[in-house]
């Protein structure tokens, strides 16, 4: 068919021109990251990938930064959600004020937010901790956004009120309504608000980096400073290891046919 | 209160800003007793139920169940089985397990074996026992509300409240389903209160219909008797149809469509009054002599519905047996007259 033929090309232009703009600067890191840095170097080399592990702080930043990671997590899963959760449930009146509240990071540059909170972990890295552990906090205010949208979006999804009520009178308690009736049903939801949120904190620079701490991102800064190769590998390692984790993400609910709609 | 009272509803209030849901609205029910609240958008039934699930505040009253007052008693230790008007049951989980749910929570817990046991048998009383493992999304409308009727059943309800649990499915599977639910309502002897806005729905089914408006029951009575003898023009206008006709009231009679009938108690005792006649309770024959003229006639399977125009110009509804109504068609010059049956009158104007 004539029609299916220009379709079928117009797809086919627009899927090339995108994956183009996505792929080719991927393989531009790739390339420069294989090309010879050393004088004993010759031809294509993976010299750059093969000291990767032994570069000074690398392990221990990317350590760092995935516990950062799964501490952000915790917290999108034992307060964000419940929160989130309430709002929606018990206190709608409060949805417009808390959704203006969550996107508030999303308003506001980096830069400024650093600045604010710059006296406040001063405070914590003399009399707490002076691990970079601690930027979960602010990582977990800057994931907001993200994290709520996505949340949200599952929540206007389905009726957690009747199912709420329903679970309610065959006599669950709220933390059971919660944890175990509305958290499941909206499952989706909050593994993409995970995921989007353990990418942000993985790629986070400015705030660890003004804050001086040494997170993944700044480590990757300071091999750029000292090996240019080493560092583009290590770039492209890490984009690979969130894309991976973007993957992880379901794209589609399990749905199958629905069956014997034609009995009562 | 009478010995076999099992709920009582005693002078239950609730505004809403400005509107009144339930404005002193006092009922009883007996154990064992399946009463429907039946009645406009706003009425208040669904805030009735709600009140009596625990799932909404009351602004004044008393709900006492089983010599119980359980007023301010949380839902989740009520112990009451709803069915919602939306799909309630829990997407993640099974039929099975849905219905596992409530005997798996501490209010009713109950051992792994004696539950399974438990949800194969009410889901086989709801006919879907060759659906225990299938989700929510793997069966249709009418399907999803029988698990949720058994997962209301699971616990042992003391009372069973059904929250318009058939208004979103189609009128076959509505009709089958509130006939299964009469059934096992009986079957099981559960105390039941059913809220619906179709008349047809609560007339069919239940031991007891009560009729509510603005917040208040109107009147309460066995079906027949809720239909035969309404105790207000409300009811008996809401309830069913009637040809609103005036005519002179007095000692208890109203003179009318040239027939003479008894007035109900309640009625307009003299003067003029409007007698709100049922359409079957008009007698339609063919006569070439009579007094109106059939302007349409609609069939309607067992009976036949005939628009009639009297000779003075005024307009009547009349319902008669098909088997009655063959021969009378639009065009077609009939006899009215009414059946002595007593009849609802209200003040004119």
């Amino acid at each position: 068919m004539k029609q299916s033929w220009g379709v079928r090309l117009w797809r086919w232009t627009i899927i090339s021109i995108v994956g183009a703009y996505l792929l080719v600067p991927l393989y531009a890191m790739f390339d420069f990251s294989t090309k010879p840095f050393g004088f004993a170097d010759k031809g294509r080399t993976f010299r750059a990938w093969s000291i990767i592990p032994s570069q000074p702080d690398l392990i221990a930043a990317v350590t760092r930064s995935l516990i950062t990671a799964a501490i952000v997590m915790a917290l999108i899963l034992f307060l964000i959600v419940p929160t989130a959760i309430w709002v929606h449930l018990k206190l709608p009146a409060l949805r417009r004020p808390f959704e203006l509240l969550c996107l508030l990071p999303l308003a506001i540059p980096a830069i400024v937010i650093v600045v604010g909170i710059a006296p406040l972990y001063r405070w914590i890295s003399i009399h707490l901790t002076e691990s970079p552990i601690s930027l979960a906090g602010v990582y977990s205010m800057l994931i907001l956004p993200y994290t709520y949208r996505s949340l949200s979006a599952a929540l206007d999804a389905v009726d957690i009120h009747t199912l709420a009520e329903a679970a309610r009178t065959l006599g669950a308690n709220t933390s059971r309504v919660i944890f175990g009736i509305i958290m499941p049903t909206i499952k989706t939801g909050i593994v993409n608000g995970s995921f989007i949120a353990i990418a942000l904190v993985l790629g986070e620079y400015t705030i660890s980096n003004i804050l001086n701490y040494k997170t993944f991102q700044v480590v990757i800064a300071q091999i750029g400073r000292t090996n240019g190769n080493v560092a583009v590998a290590v770039s492209l390692a890490s984009i690979l290891f969130v894309l991976f984790l973007l993957l992880l993400i379901p794209t589609k609910k399990r749905r199958s046919e629905v069956l014997d709609v034609d009995l009562v | 209160m009478s010995s076999s009272t099992y709920v009582q509803l005693v002078d239950l209030a609730k505004h809403f800003g400005k509107v009144r849901a339930l404005d002193g609205l006092n009922l009883d029910i007996a154990q064992g007793e399946l009463v429907a609240l039946l009645g406009p958008s706003g009425c208040g039934k669904t805030t009735a139920l709600r009140a009596l699930a625990g799932l909404q505040e009351l602004d004044r009253g008393q709900l006492i169940v089983d010599g119980k007052d359980v007023t301010f008693q949380n839902a989740n230790k009520r112990g009451m089985g709803m069915v919602f008007q939306a799909y309630s049951l829990f997407p993640h989980m099974t039929a099975r397990e849905n219905v596992e749910y409530g005997l798996k929570l501490k209010a009713h817990k109950t051992a792994a074996d004696k539950r399974k046991a438990r949800s194969t048998e009410l889901l086989e009383l709801v006919g879907l026992s060759t659906h225990v493992n299938h989700y929510p999304h793997q069966l249709s409308g009418g399907q999803q509300q029988r698990v949720a009727l058994a997962r209301a059943l699971a616990i042992s309800p003391k009372v069973l409240l059904l929250d318009e649990p058939l208004s979103a499915l189609d009128a076959k599977v509505r009709t089958q389903l509130r006939e299964e639910i009469r059934r096992i309502q009986l079957e099981l002897g559960t105390t039941t209160l059913f809220v619906t806005h179709d008349q047809e729905e609560a007339l069919s089914i239940a031991d007891r219909v009560g009729v509510m408006r603005n917040g208040q029951l109107e009147q309460i009575a066995a079906p027949a008797e809720l239909y035969d003898r309404p105790k207000t023009s409300f009811v008996a206008e809401f309830v069913g149809l009637t040809n609103p006709i005036a005519g002179k009231v007095s000692g208890g009679e109203i003179e009318v469509l040239g027939s003479v009938i008894k007035t109900l108690p309640g009625s307009v005792s003299s003067g003029t009054g409007i007698a709100l006649i049922r359409p079957e309770s008009i007698d339609v024959v063919a006569s070439s002599s009579g007094n109106a003229t059939v302007a349409a006639a609609s069939f309607l399977g067992a009976s036949c519905r005939l628009n009639i125009t009297m000779n003075d110009g005024s307009r009547v509804t009349a319902q008669l047996p098909s088997s009655d109504a063959a021969g009378i068609g639009a065009g077609a010059k009939v006899k009215v007259s009414l059946l002595d049956l007593p009849v609802f009158v209200k003040a004119a104007g």
